[in-house]
C-alpha cells in the first residue's frame, strides 16, 4: 500500500507553532448511503496501516477511564506504540468506576423487540434531536460487541439461573437492554478494560504514566503532535511527542463545583485543546441527574448519585400541600405520617405512561418545580422523597435488598437514615456533560491528529443522555471505533510525521506551561482555589443549571470575568512546584474552569430554545415542558477560540434527520 | 463539634516525617471525614501554609483512592466503609483523632498521607487478566456461567484495590487483594485457560514487591471496605497449590 505523504514537518514550518488554520471547516465526514450500511462501508474505505508498520506509529492516549483504557489496550493490541497518561495513582481509578446502573446493548436477549435500530431511535429521541444520526447508529450497532468483549474478559455480569446474562429496563427505555453487575457496573467494566490495558503494559506495548497531568497540547504545522505533562509527585514538566493524540479526559461537570464527578475531574485537557484551535461543541448541554443525595451543608465537597435503577421500584413524591411540607421540613411530621391521599406522586400524575421512569431531564426539572413551589421535604428546601414502601410490601424487603442493597447501605452511610423504613430524600445534581470537543465521524476534532473519545466528545447523546449509555459510548469509542478510524489519519500522514520533542514548538508550549505555574504560585493572595471554585460553581448552578434565562446568563457573563480577575490577583497557593502540591493542581484546574464557565453561558445564551438538559425558561410549552425550535436550532454549536479576551466564534454544524422523525418528546 | 487532629506530615519519601497537631473547629456531624479535612486545609492554606496532602477522588467509596489510618484503623473502623464515606457523626466533641498513611514497605510514602501503591498495579500486570483481543470473542451468551459462580466471582471482583488490607496486616501482606483477583477470574469459565499461570505469576509478583505473608489474623477482612471474605485467601492458596502441582507434573 502506498502511503501518501502530504507534508514533511521541516524546521522552517514548525516556527509557526501556534498558528491555527484561520478558517475552521466543520466537515463531519458522514459516509453516504443507507444508515445501516454506513459504518461497514466506511470501515472498508478507511486506509489501513501495514501490520509491519504499526509499531512505528506512536499514539498518546490521555485518560484511562472506559474510553481511554479500552482505546489504549486495543491500539496496542493492533501493534501501535501507545503512551497512556492519567492523573490518578492507577488507571483503575478513573471515574468511570463510579457508574452504577448498567450498560445498554441491543442484544435483544430478552426477545422483547429490541434491535440496533430501536436503540438508535431511542437514543436520538432521548437526546432531543440534537445528536448526529450516523454516529448514534454506529453506537447502537457496536453495542452488541461490547457485551461480548466484556464477558470474555471475565466481567461478572448479573446472570439468570440458567447461566445466561440478565437484563433490566433502565431510565426511560421500554425494553430490557441494560446489562449490569450489581450496582457496580462501571467498576467491573473499567476493571475489564484495565486488565486488557495491564496485559499490554506487561507486553511492553503501552507505556503507562500515572499521577501525570496533561497541561497542554502541542501543535505543529496545524497538527496535534504531542503534549506537555506535569509529574504530580516531582513537579517535573515533560514533553511527549507522537503521531497522534487522543483525549479521553471525561466531562466538565465539576465546573459546577458540586457534581457527582470525582474530585479530580476537570476540563483542562479539553480546554487547552480548545485554546489551541479545537472547536468546543454544545458546552451548555449538561445532564442533571434526578436521583442524588441532597446537599447537607456548606462543607459539601461533592454529591453522591443514587443509581437511576432505583426509580424502577421507588416512587417519587412530595406532599400535596405546602403546609404539610413545611411541617416535614421542621421535623414536626415524618413521611410515614402522610396518608396516600395527601401525597403527590407527581411523575406518575403528570406522565402516566412512563411514570417514575421518565428521562433524566424531565424527572429533574419536575423535582425542581415542586421544590420551587415550596413542597420540598428537606430543610434546605431542595429535596423530594423516593419511597420504597410499596415495593417492599409487594416484593418483600429481601427482594428489594437483593436488587438495591448496596445503594441502601451507601445511603445510610451518608445520611444516617435507613431507607427500608423511611423514604430516601433525593435531589437532582450535575452528573454528565453531553457537550465536548467537536469531532467528525472518525472521532477526530477539527485539529488534524487530535481525537476525542468518550465523554470528552459531543456526538452521541445530543442534548440529553439516556441512562446506561455513557458506559456504552465510552467502550464503543475505545474498543470498536477509534482503533479503526485513527488508522486513516496515520496512514495518510505517514511514519515520518512525528516530530522530535526538541522541536521548537515543544519549547514554546513548555515555557507557557511553566510560566503559568509560576504565576499561580507567585500571586500569594488570600483566597484558596476551593473558595474560587465554589463561588464559580454557585454562579453556574444558579444561572446555567437546571433552568436558564437570558437575564441570568447575561449576568453570569459579567460576574464570571470579575471572579476570574480576582482569582489572578488574590489567589493563595502555598508550597512549590517541585513537589507534590495539591493546591497547585487544583488552582490550575480552577483557572480553566473560570474561562470555560463563560463559554458555557455564552452557548446557553445563544441557544434560544429548550432541548433536553438545556431548559430556557423563555421557551416552554403551556404545560411547562421544553419547547424545541427545530427550524432555527437543529445544529451543533461549535465554538472557536479567537484569542485571549476575545469573543469566541460560533460555527454551526447543521443536523439532518433522515431516519428519525423529529417530534416533540412526550412521556405522558 | 471541636476536635484535635494529630496528623502525620512527611515532605517526601526520603524525609523522616513527624506528627503535627491541628484544631478542627465547628465540625458538623453531617460532614464526611474528608470534608472535615477539607475544612482544616482551607484554614491552613488561608494562613499561607501547605495543606495536609491526602488522596481522594470519587468520594463514593468505589475508586479506592482514599487511604488513611484513622485512630489506628485503616479507613477508620466503620464496617464496610472507606474513609471518604466515613461521617463525622461517629466522632464526639473533644476527641483527638490520629491520622496516618498506610504503613508498609511496599507502599512508600510520597507525601503526608499519600502513598505509592504502584506495587498493586504491577501484581495485576503480572497476570490479573484474561488474554482476549478486542473483537476476537464469542457471543456473550455462548458461555453460560452458573449464577452461584458468577455471584461469588462478583463478591471477589468488588475489591477496590485501596490497600487497607495491607495497612491492617501486621505482616503487611497483600494476600486478600491478590486472592480477590485470582478468585474472581478462576471462578469464571473464561478464566480457565490461564488459571494456573495466573495464580503462580500473581503470587510470585506479590512476594517480589515485598509484601509479607498471611498472618491468618483476619485483620484484612475486618477493615476491608468491600467486606471481601478471608475465604478467598483459602481459595487462592488452593489455586496456587493446584498450579504448583500441575507445573510439577508437566
Amino acid at each position: 500500500m502506498a502511503i501518501k505523504k502530504k507534508k514533511t514537518p521541516t524546521k522552517a514550518k514548525t516556527v509557526k507553532t501556534n498558528s491555527r488554520t484561520s478558517k475552521v471547516i466543520l466537515d463531519s465526514k458522514i459516509p453516504a448511503g443507507p444508515i445501516a450500511d454506513k459504518w461497514d462501508k466506511h470501515r472498508f474505505n478507511l486506509k489501513l496501516v501495514n501490520p509491519a508498520n504499526k509499531r512505528k506509529y506512536e499514539v498518546i492516549v490521555v485518560g484511562s477511564g472506559l474510553a481511554g483504557a479500552s482505546a489504549a489496550a486495543s491500539l496496542a493490541e493492533l501493534g501501535y506504540k501507545v503512551k497512556c497518561f492519567c492523573y490518578q495513582d492507577s488507571p483503575r481509578r478513573a471515574h468511570s468506576i463510579a457508574a452504577q446502573g448498567g450498560i445498554n446493548a441491543a442484544k435483544n436477549y430478552q426477545n422483547d423487540g429490541d434491535s440496533a435500530y430501536r436503540l438508535f431511535y431511542d437514543t436520538v429521541k432521548g437526546g432531543d434531536y440534537r445528536s448526529r444520526e450516523s454516529n448514534v447508529y454506529r453506537l447502537a450497532q457496536v453495542s452488541v460487541d461490547i457485551i461480548d468483549q466484556c464477558a470474555a474478559q471475565g466481567v461478572p455480569f448479573a446472570r439468570e439461573y440458567g447461566g445466561l446474562l440478565a437484563n433490566r429496563s433502565f431510565g426511560g427505555a421500554q425494553v430490557s437492554r441494560t446489562f449490569y453487575a450489581r450496582g457496580q457496573t462501571g467498576q467491573q467494566l473499567l476493571l475489564g478494560a484495565y486488565s486488557a490495558l495491564n496485559r499490554q503494559i506487561s507486553l511492553g506495548n503501552v507505556e503507562m504514566h500515572t499521577r501525570s497531568e496533561m497541561l497542554d497540547v502541542v501543535m505543529i504545522d496545524g497538527h496535534a503532535k504531542g503534549i506537555v505533562v506535569r509529574n504530580m509527585i516531582s513537579g517535573e514538566i515533560s514533553r511527549h511527542a507522537a503521531h497522534s493524540v487522543v483525549l479521553a479526559t471525561g466531562g466538565y461537570g465539576n465546573v459546577f463545583f458540586l457534581s457527582t464527578n470525582a474530585m479530580g475531574c476537570n476540563v483542562t485537557a479539553s480546554y487547552r485543546a480548545y485554546k489551541r484551535g479545537a472547536c468546543f461543541a454544545n458546552p451548555c448541554f449538561t445532564q442533571i441527574h434526578p436521583t442524588c443525595i441532597p446537599v447537607s451543608g456548606d462543607h459539601q465537597s461533592k454529591l453522591t448519585l443514587m443509581s437511576e435503577s432505583l426509580r424502577n421500584d421507588g416512587r417519587v413524591w412530595v406532599p400535596k400541600d405546602k403546609k404539610t411540607a413545611e411541617k416535614i421540613r421542621k421535623g414536626e411530621l415524618s413521611p410515614n405520617d402522610i396518608s396516600d391521599k395527601d401525597r403527590d406522586y407527581f411523575l406518575e400524575r403528570k406522565y402516566p405512561s412512563f411514570g417514575n421512569l421518565v428521562p433524566r431531564d424531565v424527572a429533574s426539572r419536575n423535582a425542581k418545580e415542586v421544590c420551587d413551589e415550596g413542597r420540598s421535604v428537606v430543610s434546605s428546601g431542595l429535596g423530594v422523597y423516593l419511597d420504597f414502601a410499596d415495593s417492599i410490601k409487594r416484593m418483600g424487603e429481601n427482594t428489594v435488598r437483593e436488587r438495591y442493597g448496596n445503594l441502601f447501605d451507601m445511603y445510610e452511610k451518608i445520611t444516617g437514615t435507613n431507607a427500608y423504613q423511611n423514604p430516601m430524600t433525593i435531589y437532582p445534581a450535575v452528573h454528565y456533560t453531553m457537550g465536548g470537543l467537536w469531532v467528525d465521524y472518525n472521532l477526530m476534532s477539527n485539529l488534524p491528529g487530535l481525537f476525542a473519545i468518550g465523554e470528552a466528545n459531543f456526538s452521541d447523546h445530543g442534548a440529553n443522555r439516556l441512562g446506561a449509555s455513557a458506559l456504552m459510548q465510552g467502550l464503543a469509542d475505545g474498543y470498536f471505533v477509534l482503533p479503526y478510524t485513527i488508522g486513516q489519519y496515520l496512514a495518510e500522514n505517514g511514519i515520518s510525521d512525528r516530530p522530535s520533542i526538541d522541536d521548537s514548538a515543544f519549547s514554546v508550549v513548555q515555557d507557557e506551561v511553566e510560566s503559568r505555574i509560576e504565576t499561580l504560585l507567585s500571586i500569594k493572595g488570600d483566597r484558596t482555589p476551593t473558595s474560587f471554585h465554589r463561588e464559580l460553581g454557585q454562579i453556574m448552578w444558579d444561572k446555567c443549571g437546571m433552568a436558564r434565562n437570558k437575564e441570568g446568563l447575561e449576568e453570569a457573563l459579567l460576574t464570571i470575568p470579575k471572579l476570574r480577575k480576582e482569582f489572578w490577583q488574590n489567589l493563595s497557593v502555598p508550597g512549590k512546584n517541585t513537589a507534590l502540591n495539591q493546591s497547585l493542581e487544583h488552582a490550575g484546574r480552577v483557572a480553566d474552569f473560570l474561562e470555560f464557565g463563560e463559554l458555557m453561558c455564552r452557548d446557553a445564551l445563544q441557544r434560544e430554545e429548550s432541548c433536553g438538559g438545556h431548559f430556557r425558561e423563555e421557551h416552554q410549552t403551556p404545560e411547562g415542558e421544553a419547547k424545541r425550535n427545530d427550524d432555527d436550532f437543529s445544529y451543533v454549536s461549535a465554538w472557536e477560540h479567537k484569542g485571549e479576551n476575545k469573543k469566541p466564534q460560533l460555527h454551526k454544524e447543521n443536523l439532518v434527520y433522515d431516519e428519525v422523525k423529529m417530534t416533540q418528546r412526550s412521556y405522558k | 463539634m471541636n476536635l484535635k487532629l494529630k496528623v502525620w506530615r512527611q515532605d517526601n519519601a526520603e524525609d523522616d516525617g513527624r506528627f503535627e497537631y491541628f484544631e478542627a473547629l465547628d465540625i458538623s456531624p453531617d460532614m464526611s471525614f474528608l470534608e472535615m479535612l477539607d475544612v482544616v486545609n482551607e484554614g491552613i492554606i488561608s494562613d499561607g501554609d501547605e495543606a495536609i496532602a491526602f488522596d481522594s477522588d470519587c468520594r463514593e467509596g468505589i475508586c479506592g483512592t482514599c487511604s488513611m489510618v484513622i485512630n489506628g484503623v485503616p479507613h477508620g473502623g466503620q464496617k464496610g466503609t472507606t474513609a471518604c464515606q466515613l461521617h463525622m457523626r461517629h466522632f464526639n466533641d473533644g476527641d483527638t483523632i490520629v491520622i496516618e498513611p498506610w504503613r508498609a514497605t511496599a507502599f512508600p510514602v510520597h507525601r503526608d498521607l499519600i502513598v505509592d501503591r504502584s506495587s498493586f498495579d504491577r501484581i495485576q500486570r503480572s497476570g490479573g487478566f484474561i488474554s482476549v483481543r478486542t473483537g476476537s470473542v464469542p457471543d456473550a451468551n455462548a458461555t453460560p456461567v452458573a449464577k452461584e459462580n458468577s455471584d461469588l466471582a462478583m463478591d471477589a471482583a468488588q475489591c477496590i484495590g485501596c490497600g487497607a488490607c495491607v495497612a491492617a496486616c501486621k505482616n503487611a501482606s497483600a494476600m486478600l487483594f491478590v486472592a480477590a483477583k485470582v478468585s474472581h477470574l478462576s471462578l469464571m469459565p473464561q478464566g480457565q485457560p490461564e488459571r494456573n499461570r495466573r495464580a503462580l505469576a500473581m503470587v510470585n509478583q506479590m512476594d517480589e514487591e515485598g509484601f509479607g505473608n498471611c498472618s491468618v489474623n483476619g485483620s484484612c477482612e475486618a477493615v476491608c471496605p468491600k467486606e471481601i471474605s478471608l475465604d478467598f485467601i483459602a481459595r487462592m492458596n488452593r489455586e496456587y497449590g493446584r498450579a504448583l502441582l500441575k507445573k510439577g507434573c508437566s
